[in-house]
């Protein structure tokens, strides 16, 4: 190669991505290595030892609330505000919360009720989709409930 | 060298204890206090038990250090002089919260606390509020329920407002506000007219909010009243007449220093006249 015979070029040249074509393995690797030795040198560190953070299990929490379980800091008796009343009962049920949960839960809607809605909540929403025309195929029982109609479609036989 | 078991009487000053040991007993600061899941040499006497701490033992309990403590590498280091409390986690097996019951008067803002302040000024869009700690805290007037910028809370110079911290720390200025994480404000805001402010210890405010408290439960039968408990340690009080508020305020200022006796002899008192 030229740069081997001939006076040598600069390393700055060679570093150049031009020149790197004709470079062999050999000084491409040394090339590549002086060059890390540069950046490793420019940059700064800290004359330290090693920082070793280990992963804690304390967490830090400076605020009462948590370890005493207070109470909501407002409060009103015997009916003088209700509306702090009824937020008191609200915020303080907070605690107790878990073990009443599933008994309330039970409570709200029965299964049977939510089950008829449904049945009639197909009519409802149905109609909303329906076209004007066949609208009339949906009519309200007793109830109120919307209940579709399908008028049966077959063939009728012409008569003499 | 020494019983692990009489560290735990022996005075200040004679090195790390364990925190369970100390449970109750009045604690200063500058103590360093092992937790038993990190129980170093110190300790645990004997290597071998050292030796098994070190193979098994990485408890996957988390501990929590609460008001009065500060973490230190995996100890605790006291920083309030009072009595080292702990309470177990909902889960049981190890770990839980660990502070120290202080008291004090001088009140530090902290994260999450319910707080009354005085609006002590007004600036473009901030509020500035005095909850008693070093440095005013700052109250932004979009932080009200139901506020946006066209809709400016009506809040006054001198108003008396009740929230909650978002920011305290102790390179900052502490930031108030008067809403939840749900934009309700659920009790908080401009704390109504007329009523009665005064200060107490912070730890009488804890001891009256506690779950259970006799004097809350004594006084909510008197008549009909209204209070206010910020962590800050004020009271606002207000009731039917002057005359039933001042006796509130005067009751739960000297409530602190009552015994029992003392107290219900009080309310019995009050409650026939």
């Amino acid at each position: 190669m030229a740069a081997t015979s001939k006076p040598k070029l600069s390393k700055n040249l060679m570093r150049m991505k031009f020149m790197q074509r004709g470079l062999d393995a050999e000084t491409k690797k040394q090339l590549e290595e002086e060059e890390k030795k540069i950046i490793s040198e420019e940059h700064w560190y800290l004359d330290l030892p090693e920082l070793k953070e280990k992963e804690s299990f304390i967490i830090e929490e400076q605020s009462f609330m948590l370890c005493e379980d207070l109470l909501y800091g407002r409060m009103s008796f015997r009916g003088f505000n209700p509306e702090i009343e009824k937020l008191m009962v609200q915020m303080n049920a907070k605690h107790k919360e878990e073990e009443v949960e599933d008994v309330t839960m039970e409570a709200d809607v029965s299964d049977e009720e939510m089950a008829r809605r449904y049945e009639s909540l197909v009519g409802t929403i149905g109609k909303k989709f329906a076209k004007k025309r066949d609208r009339a195929q949906y009519d309200e029982d007793e109830n109120g409930n919307i209940k579709p109609v399908k008028a049966k479609k077959m063939f009728l036989k012409p008569q003499e | 060298t020494q019983d692990p078991a009489l560290r735990g009487q022996s005075g200040p000053g004679s090195g790390p204890r364990l925190a369970r040991t100390m449970l109750g007993q009045v604690v200063l600061p500058g103590e360093e206090l092992l937790l038993p899941e990190s129980a170093g040499p110190n300790a645990e006497g004997s290597a071998e038990q050292m030796l098994r701490l070190g193979s098994i033992v990485r408890p996957r309990a988390r501990v929590v250090c609460g008001p009065g403590l500060r973490r230190c590498g995996d100890r605790l280091l006291v920083t309030k002089c009072g009595r080292l409390r702990h309470k177990e986690p909902g889960g049981g097996g190890g770990g839980g919260v660990y502070w120290v019951d202080s008291q004090q008067k001088r009140y530090v803002p902290v994260k999450g606390d319910h707080v009354i302040g005085i609006v002590t000024a007004k600036s473009g869009d901030l509020f500035k509020v005095d909850v008693g700690g070093s440095e005013p805290a700052s109250l932004s007037y979009l932080a009200f329920e139901g506020a946006t910028k066209r809709n400016r809370p009506n809040v006054q110079v001198g108003d008396l407002i009740y929230g909650q911290f978002v920011v305290a720390n102790k390179d900052m200025e502490p930031e108030m506000v008067c809403i939840d994480s749900n934009g309700r404000a659920n009790g908080m805001g401009v704390i109504g007219q007329d009523g009665l402010l005064f200060k107490v210890t912070l730890g009488l405010i804890r001891k009256l909010l506690a779950p259970e408290c006799e004097i809350i439960q004594e006084i909510g039968k008197l008549y009909p009243l209204e209070i206010v408990f910020g962590m800050n340690g004020r009271i606002w009080v207000k009731a039917r007449t002057i005359q039933q508020t001042l006796i509130l305020a005067n009751v739960l200022e000297a409530c602190e220093h009552m015994t029992t006796e003392q107290r219900k002899q009080i309310f019995s008192r009050l409650s026939e006249s």
